[in-house]
């Protein structure tokens, strides 16, 4: 199984490197859905002891929502609003992968100095995961369109999910759930808002969301 | 009976959001949160029949306090909405600042949205597990999220896309920060995540991540509470949204988050982190009371000012929680006084808003002459949030100074009391310019109803300077014990 964990994290890696890299929002989406794919997969890995009906459902609910019904929602945000097909980069593409690597390397080196207690945990697991959660908070700051910053917040999600895996023994199913359910809500009212927002102001770019400010009297 | 707290608002949520007529809408509104507050003062008298429901739900006496405050203001905020929504109601309006045509949300959708946020607000101050008090509040952002763009315009729809990203943000933190914790509890899994079963194995949780997590946590609650510097959109939502939403933001959403910090401060006390966890906390107090201070002089907008005195305030439970002791019961009654004139600042906000049609400091002039109800009751609750006596403000704003003075941490007074008088000098002068002077506009009607439970709230906080019930006290000095040294 060791093989199987250690390339679903791998690839998961690759997936921000393709969030970073990208220009097109469209193939944010994908990278974005290939994590939630990931994700949904990861459990049936990682975690061997517990009830494979409990497996299962968890599976089947992470990969349904993140990896299917989020990419088809915020597919469906991009055709709605008729937005520009690109990210609207604050940070170019090539300075974002550099930081990638950064943070990356920033990532290895905490993550594997962070032990778990228990020990049973993959090696590659804690630096992904932070990884993750760090390029979706870094993508959130570095682009301006709101659709990819509501990607960017799926995919620290997804980081900070993939953290907890580690920690699944004590985390109930009910918790799991619910933040799952989480997720699912904040995209669908994310999604809600950036078509009042294209509605409103004809574009997408939260970098002109900038009236309201404290102006001196 | 803990569950009915939960579910009663929530299925009246999506029996409102059925129902087609404005009337019996409102009348739902009112009587559920009539039957809410009823449950919740039941509560108070007499806790047994609320038994702990398994181990994830309870009400300790941190969660009563803070229940009782969150139910006592829907219920006076839900009088105001109907007053505000029978006054909003209609086709397209034109925009007082502005000028441009918008559109509200349907009456439906809103008084929905305002049902789930109380069942999620109640589910925050009853909840026990740390996962399930994280799903409570992302749920309270997602519920309060269409409130705040009730008016669908860009100025509404800017501050709400700032307020969910940026509490969105703030909430994975504290996600992360929860999972932190989980890490800290040692192999072999005998503790689980509920708050009774952490504090009484603190003293196995691996210290590290402990810490680690308190900081996560604290960041990401922190971002919903206001404080400084992770307060940026406390003041737009509370500008743009309409000002019963304001009441409720202010009064009961940054106490939950407060709560939530309270709770994970009891885990790391009793984990002997406890000077570590209230220094950094103390830390962000006297930050975010700087950057009020600071934002309030010369404010040109009287709601941000509300809002910027909110993060203030929020400050000051801070500092008083950071000093702990007489703190940490002088913190806890100032949140309970905080939230009574606060949301009564924000209802009369809006009664002015109502007449006078801008949020600019320099367009209103003479309320004293135009709504003279509505500006005696300004008058009255700037006095009270600036803790003039008789106010009950004034006591637990004392009592933080004397827990400063007591504990000898000098620094803390001497800030303290001259951040408290820099706001002092910012809001006194913009209350003297809007309620002197030649009125700008006519003398307008003020309805009853928008006038009921502001005027109610003051009186309860100005009853609570003068007289602290038993009952009170009591819940005040448990849920203190709570908090640990």
């Amino acid at each position: 199984m060791t093989v199987w964990v250690e390339g679903f994290l791998v690839v998961l890696v690759l997936t921000n490197l393709w969030l970073l890299g990208s220009s097109r929002l469209l193939s944010c989406i994908a990278a974005v859905s290939v994590q939630g794919v990931l994700m949904g997969l990861l459990p049936l890995v990682i975690r061997i002891d517990a009830p494979l009906w409990r497996l299962l459902l968890q599976a089947g609910a992470s990969l349904g929502l993140k990896g299917i019904i989020f990419p088809i929602l915020l597919l469906r945000a991009v055709r709605s609003v008729d937005a520009r097909r690109e990210v609207e980069p604050l940070v170019g593409y090539s300075a974002s992968l550099l930081i990638g690597v950064v943070l990356l390397v920033v990532s290895l080196y905490t993550g594997l100095r962070l032990p778990i207690p228990g020990g049973a945990t993959p090696v590659l697991l804690v630096p992904a995961a932070l990884f993750t959660a760090l390029t979706g908070l870094f993508v959130i700051v570095g682009r301006r369109s709101a659709i990819v910053q509501a990607l960017a917040y799926l995919a620290m999600e997804n980081g900070i999910a993939a953290f907890g895996m580690a920690l699944a023994e004590q985390e109930p199913l009910l918790v799991e759930m619910g933040t799952l359910l989480d997720a699912f809500v904040a995209v669908f009212v994310m999604g809600i808002t950036i078509f009042h927002i294209n509605r409103e102001f004809d574009h997408i770019d939260s970098e002109r969301l900038s009236s309201l400010k404290d102006t001196p009297q | 009976m803990i569950l009915i707290l939960v579910l009663l608002p929530a299925c009246a949520a999506v029996s409102a959001y059925l129902i087609h007529s404005d009337r019996v809408r409102r009348v739902l509104l009112v009587s559920v949160s009539a039957a809410h507050a009823a449950l919740v003062c039941w509560l108070w008298i007499d806790p047994a029949w609320f038994p702990p429901l398994g181990a994830w739900l309870a009400v300790d006496a941190l969660g009563q306090v803070f229940l009782g405050i969150t139910s006592l203001l829907f219920l006076a905020v839900s009088l105001s909405a109907v007053s505000f929504l029978k006054r909003e109601s209609g086709t397209t309006r034109a925009d007082p600042e502005e000028g441009f045509l918008f559109d509200n949300t349907p009456e439906a959708l809103f008084t929905a949205c305002l049902l789930g946020f109380l069942s999620t607000m109640t589910l925050v101050t009853t909840s026990q597990h740390f996962g399930l008090l994280w799903v409570a509040i992302e749920g309270t952002t997602l519920a309060s999220a269409p409130l705040i763009h009730y008016h669908r315009h860009h100025r509404s729809l800017e501050a709400t896309w700032k307020y969910l990203l940026v509490c969105s943000v703030g909430i994975a933190f504290a996600l992360l920060g929860t999972y932190f914790l989980a890490a800290s509890i040692p192999a072999g899994g005998l503790t689980s995540m509920t708050l009774s079963s952490l504090v009484a194995n603190a003293s196995r949780l691996d210290t590290r991540w402990l810490k680690a997590g308190f900081l996560l946590l604290l960041v990401g609650y922190g971002t919903k509470m206001g404080l400084a510097p992770m307060h940026t959109w406390l003041p737009d939502a509370h500008s743009e949204a309409p000002s019963v939403v304001s009441a409720l933001l202010s009064g009961a959403l940054l106490n939950c988050a407060f709560l939530a910090i309270l709770r994970i401060l009891s885990v790391t006390a009793a984990a002997g982190l406890g000077q570590f966890g209230r220094h950094t906390i103390l830390v962000f107090g006297l930050v975010s009371m700087a950057v009020a201070a600071g934002l309030i002089i010369g404010q040109p907008d009287y709601k941000r000012m509300l809002a910027y005195s909110s993060v203030e305030h929020m400050g000051i439970l801070a500092v008083g929680v950071g000093l702990g002791g007489l703190g940490d019961w002088a913190a806890l009654f100032h949140a309970v006084n905080h939230s009574l004139i606060k949301a009564s600042l924000f209802l009369l906000a809006g009664n002015i808003l109502a007449v006078y049609g801008t949020k600019r400091i320099a367009d209103v002039r003479g309320a004293l002459r135009a709504v003279p109800v509505t500006a005696a009751l300004w008058v009255a609750g700037f006095f009270a949030i600036l803790g003039a006596p008789p106010f009950g403000a004034f006591a637990s704003e004392l009592a933080i100074l004397r827990a400063a003075v007591e504990s000898g941490s000098w620094a803390v007074v001497v800030v303290f009391s001259l951040l408290l008088a820099a706001v002092f000098a910012g809001m006194i002068t913009v209350l003297v310019r809007t309620a002197q002077g030649a009125q700008s506009v006519e003398r307008a009607p003020e309805p009853a109803l928008s006038l009921v439970a502001p005027l109610s709230l003051l009186a309860a906080s100005a009853a609570l300077g003068i007289f602290i019930p038993g009952f009170l006290d009591r819940a005040l000095w448990r849920a203190v014990m709570l908090l640990g040294v």
